[in-house]
């Protein structure tokens, strides 16, 4: 038979001594993994932004270094101004956001079908991976002046540098991607009737969207960073162009703007991919943030 | 009763040489045996094996780990190919995975890129059926395993449980020849296991389905089978047959019966000593199998 259990709280227990130990505040929060409340959470995250800022602030209007190193935000301002009443600035940003989408395009349509076909089949695999695999150990930067020499200074020759810095990182990826496909998935289809055409689109397709969503949210990190090395060194042209040209002609807050509209390009592209991809795979467990 | 394989009398199921009428068995395995190449030479999974199901038989196969009754099992399903020996299904021999033999699997095989109701319908759908045929399928077997309310889930919403009745559900909508199912409840906590096995059963009664059921949980296979098989330790093959006459409508309090725990404890009998010359083997070896 079972017995009642008691329960309640400690007036209802059985007395006898007990000792109750303190635990001090910040054992919880210095504690490794434990969550910290939100609010102090964000405080810390606004300071970790305030203080460069006001760093940078203090330094720049205190006069003790050159405003040729570090212009002050002021500087910055008037420099922006004076870029966009030249009606320079967005022509740049667009050009090279030109550039990158048709680098990164041509380099995605390329890469991902043949990723796809040397994940899912051996023939493949042996046919272009090792290959590819040696390929990619070359510096990028290293073949700028090739890709001068090939294609000129044109958008052409940027772009061909954006797919060479791309398509060799790319493609890898996307075979590992497709070999990851747990194989019960595979299994599953075969014994509902799946020949190969059915695994390859109805399974493996599906399968590899977020691993390949995830590697395109990458590559375009890299394919801007190739960019900036064409537009920086050989270029008339581009936002790298505008950086290396302020450069040149000791604008160095217009050396800042440019920067600043980089890193703006940047976030934005990743708040793009991180609201599009929930709506293109909702199944999909999350992805790291 | 168990029948010892190797006693000079015919299992009553064989059907071969008997004066009775002989009706093809939906399932025949004939001398299946596997070997699979490894560092230190051949390791031999399978001796030869056979066995036969006839239609709407449950047979349920149980062994020590390691036996090679999941490999016996993928050989059936067409998932591995065989060293030797063939597969008839209905008289006519296959090779490689089809949608005459379903399969369920123990863990993660629902396509999580689909709902509950169109992972049931991917079988029905890639063999061409039209929408109305596939909703009318789908729910029809979405409501025998009790999911209709979570139709338009997807997987990761889904309990293990609740995973493994659309695997089943998925299963079947391909109205295949015979089932097979590879430790499905495995995973599954004591009291779910013990509720998928009354649906099964359900299942069962109301589609005559042939069941062949791979599982090292001797109450499960004493609760299900009609027929059940005891597999040797590697090299498995089959050593023993024991038939259960509880018929195909038998209440859950069959458990609590003298006649349940009778067959369990030939059961068991016949896998303790299985089980210890496989534990026996692995210390004597000092590595694992």
């Amino acid at each position: 038979m079972a017995t009642q259990v008691q329960s309640g709280t400690t007036a209802d227990r059985p007395a006898f001594s007990r000792t109750i130990v303190r635990r001090r505040p910040s054992a919880r929060i210095f504690q490794i993994g434990s969550d910290i409340p939100r609010p102090l959470y964000f405080t810390i995250v606004l300071l970790s932004f305030a203080v460069p800022i006001w760093a940078w602030c203090h330094y720049s209007y205190s006069g003790n270094i050159d405003s040729f190193i570090l212009p002050t935000p002021t500087d910055v301002w008037h420099g922006y101004q004076r870029m966009m009443s030249a009606g320079v600035l967005v022509p740049d940003a667009k050009i090279s956001i030109y550039r990158i989408g048709m680098g990164f395009l041509l380099s995605a349509v390329l890469a991902i079908p043949l990723g796809i076909l040397m994940g899912s089949y051996k023939i493949a695999e042996a046919a272009h991976e090792p290959f590819v695999g040696f390929v990619r150990y070359i510096p990028v930067p290293a073949l700028v002046p090739l890709i001068m020499i090939i294609a000129g200074i044109e958008d052409q020759a940027k772009i061909l540098l954006i797919f060479i810095g791309t398509y060799f990182q790319m493609v890898l990826v996307v075979a590992d991607v497709t070999r990851k496909v747990p194989r019960e998935l595979l299994n599953a289809a075969r014994t509902l009737g799946a020949n190969s055409w059915h695994l390859m689109f109805n399974v493996i397709m599906p399968a590899t969207l977020p691993g390949i969503i995830d590697t395109c949210r990458t590559m375009i990190g890299w394919a801007w960073t190739y960019l900036m090395i064409a537009e920086v060194v050989a270029c008339d042209s581009g936002l790298g162009y505008a950086i290396a040209n302020a450069q040149r002609h000791t604008r160095t807050n217009e050396v800042y703007v440019g920067i600043l509209v980089l890193g703006i390009l940047g976030l934005l592209t990743d708040m793009f991919f991180k609201i599009v991809t929930p709506k293109l795979v909702p199944w999909a467990e999350s992805q790291k943030a | 009763m168990t029948n010892f394989i190797g006693d000079s009398e015919n299992s009553a199921n064989s059907g071969k040489g008997e004066p009775e009428p002989f009706t093809i068995p939906t399932l025949e395995v004939n001398g299946i045996t596997k070997d699979y190449g490894t560092k230190s030479g051949q390791v031999n999974v399978l001796t030869p094996t056979s066995l036969s199901i006839e239609l709407s038989e449950l047979v349920t196969i149980v062994g020590p780990s390691g036996c090679g009754k999941s490999t016996l099992l993928h050989i059936v399903g067409g998932l591995i190919e065989p060293s030797s020996g063939e597969v008839f299904l209905d008289g006519r021999q296959v090779h490689g995975p089809g949608a005459d033999r379903g399969m369920v699997f123990q863990g993660y095989s629902l396509f999580p890129w689909l709902t509950v109701r169109q992972n049931v319908q991917f079988g029905p759908k890639i063999r061409g059926k039209k929408r109305k045929e596939r909703e009318e399928v789908a729910n029809h077997f979405l409501d025998a395993v009790g999911l209709h309310g979570f139709r338009d889930h997807y997987p990761k919403a889904l309990s293990g449980g609740m995973r493994q009745r659309v695997a089943i559900a998925r299963a079947l909508a391909n109205s295949p020849r015979i089932l097979l199912m590879d430790e499905p409840f495995g995973a599954l906590d004591a009291q779910t296991r013990v509720i998928m096995q009354e649906l099964l059963l359900e299942i069962r009664s109301k589609e005559q389905m042939t069941t062949l059921f791979i599982t090292h949980d001797i109450d499960e296979a004493v609760f299900l089978s009609d027929r059940i098989l005891v597999m040797s330790a590697r090299p498995g093959k089959i050593k023993a047959e024991i038939a259960v006459p509880f018929g195909k409508e038998r209440p859950d309090t069959i458990r609590n019966t003298p006649e349940f725990f009778e067959l369990r404890n030939e059961v068991y009998t016949l896998l303790h000593a299985e089980g210890k010359a496989v534990i026996d083997a692995e210390l004597a070896s000092g590595s694992k199998k």
